[in-house]
């Protein structure tokens, strides 16, 4: 049922307060509801930390209780949690949102034509299949399977448009 | 004290055009009897010494109207020559004018006053008003630009008819109006006047630098033009008045003119003429508080 677990060593998410959105490694339990924290990484002082603030991540470090900062320093850069977390879709989807939150109207209007084109292909390439379908009925597949393949690439080229003028922006 | 010291500074003043006169060595008493003369033909006479003795320092004998007369200074008044500026002021401006009048046996003019007194005085005076400080006319009042709006800025018109559509804004007038632009071919905005508090400024800027706009695109180009004369006050006053308003040449050629030149540097960006052709909305979901413009 449960799948991550505090422990010493593993890496946190802070997700409200005055270190809102850094990573940080439990460095030891403090009583039921604090730990002592650490992100040497992150820019989080070594701290004790209320565990409501802190949302756990998959990543666990290995160091002994109560480590000092140079112990968890290491250990972090051994396991490369920033790469591996950047990497994560929690960490790609937080950036989406915050490159969202700072579209300008030009950005909005970019976006939307690149939408609207992108889905006028895809529309373009069901409306296809469903012709198909229903012109040859039980046909084999084989002619479906070329059509999806198109499709899959069109759809891509489209992603790459509406990807760009957001990571311009 | 002061009379002293003049009279003792003129003495050797007065010895120096006296010694060149005579040029030669003469017992001083001859010098100065000479010297007397010269003196009293020339100038004024020896000073008189201080007629107000001292009591304490800084404390004369007499009060200031003791010394006038004392000083009989009521017989000695100097005033300045008359300068020229002077003599100009004195011209007094005309106070009459002779104004010629018509009819038959009326005498073929009238003097009448140019300056004429109050027809009417009203029984109590007007009270003074009291000083106030600060209150200036509308022309002198300070205009001021939000720092967002630069010229370039690309602005989403919130109000008039044009509302929602996207904007090019030039440069600020005198009056604090901001000149816009569509530019026409592209939203059909001509150069317009809008109101800084009902436009929406975008960070999207479009680089205007070079662009030549034409110095008589002042405010008084772009004021509604109104005729006023109630002088026939007949039935049908509207006919007068222009009901429909008619683009003139010269409005025309201005916009070319200045259009010209900026669609040259929209064209350069991608997509942003196709953002100034869409109008802005609001949608489900979108709001303005949250928005980054």
């Amino acid at each position: 049922v449960f799948k991550r677990f505090v422990e010493i060593g593993r890496v946190a998410f802070i997700s409200f307060g005055p270190h809102a959105g850094k990573l940080v490694a439990i460095v030891d339990v403090i009583d039921q509801n604090r730990a002592l924290v650490d992100g040497p990484c992150s820019g989080v002082r070594r701290q004790a930390m209320p565990f409501k603030c802190m949302q756990l991540t998959d990543f666990v470090l290995k160091f002994p209780h109560s480590a000092r900062q140079k112990c968890v320093r290491l250990a972090w850069e051994k396991e490369n949690i920033n790469e591996k977390w950047a990497a994560t879709r929690w960490a790609k989807k937080i950036e989406a949102r915050e490159k969202k939150a700072k579209m300008t109207d030009f950005d909005r209007y970019k976006v939307m034509k690149a939408k609207k084109m992108r889905n006028r292909i895809i529309k373009h390439e069901m409306k296809k299949l469903q012709k198909m379908a229903s012109k040859k009925g039980k046909k084999p597949e084989k002619s479906e399977k070329p059509e999806k393949s198109e499709k899959a690439q069109k759809s891509e080229k489209v992603q790459k448009a509406p990807k760009a003028p957001k990571a311009q922006k | 004290m002061a009379g002293e010291k003049a009279a003792g500074e003129k003495k050797p003043g007065e010895k120096k055009p006296g010694k060149k006169k005579t040029d030669e060595k003469k017992p001083a008493e001859q010098k100065a009897s000479q010297k007397e003369v010269g003196e009293k033909k020339k100038k004024v006479k020896k000073h008189h010494a201080s007629r107000n003795p001292v009591l304490a320092r800084g404390i004369g004998r007499y009060s200031r109207s003791a010394m006038y007369a004392r000083k009989a200074l009521y017989k000695r008044k100097y005033t300045a020559p008359e300068t020229k500026i002077e003599k100009k002021k004195k011209e007094k401006p005309r106070a009459t004018i002779t104004k010629p009048v018509g009819g038959d046996k009326n005498g073929g003019s009238r003097v009448v006053k140019i300056r004429k007194m109050p027809r009417y005085y009203p029984t109590e005076d007007v009270p003074r008003k009291l000083l106030s400080h600060g209150k200036k006319p509308f022309c002198q009042h300070k205009r001021r630009l939000r720092a967002s709006i630069t010229p370039g800025t690309v602005l989403i018109l919130l109000t008039g008819r044009h509302r929602g559509k996207r904007v090019v804004f030039l440069k600020q007038l005198a009056t604090g109006l901001l000149l816009v632009t569509g530019p026409l071919v592209i939203n059909r905005v001509p150069l317009r006047r809008a109101h800084q508090k009902f436009v929406i400024a975008t960070s999207t800027k479009v680089d205007i630098t070079g662009v030549k706009i034409p110095k008589h695109l002042t405010d008084a180009y772009f004021k509604k033009k109104r005729l006023r004369k109630p002088k026939h006050q007949e039935g049908e006053i509207f006919d007068t008045e222009k009901e429909k308003y008619e683009i003139t040449e010269q409005r025309k050629s201005d916009q070319k003119a200045v259009d010209s030149q900026i669609l040259a540097r929209i064209k350069k960006v991608p997509q942003l003429r196709g953002y100034l052709r869409s109008t802005f909305c609001l949608s489900n979901g979108v709001y303005p508080h949250k928005l980054v413009f």
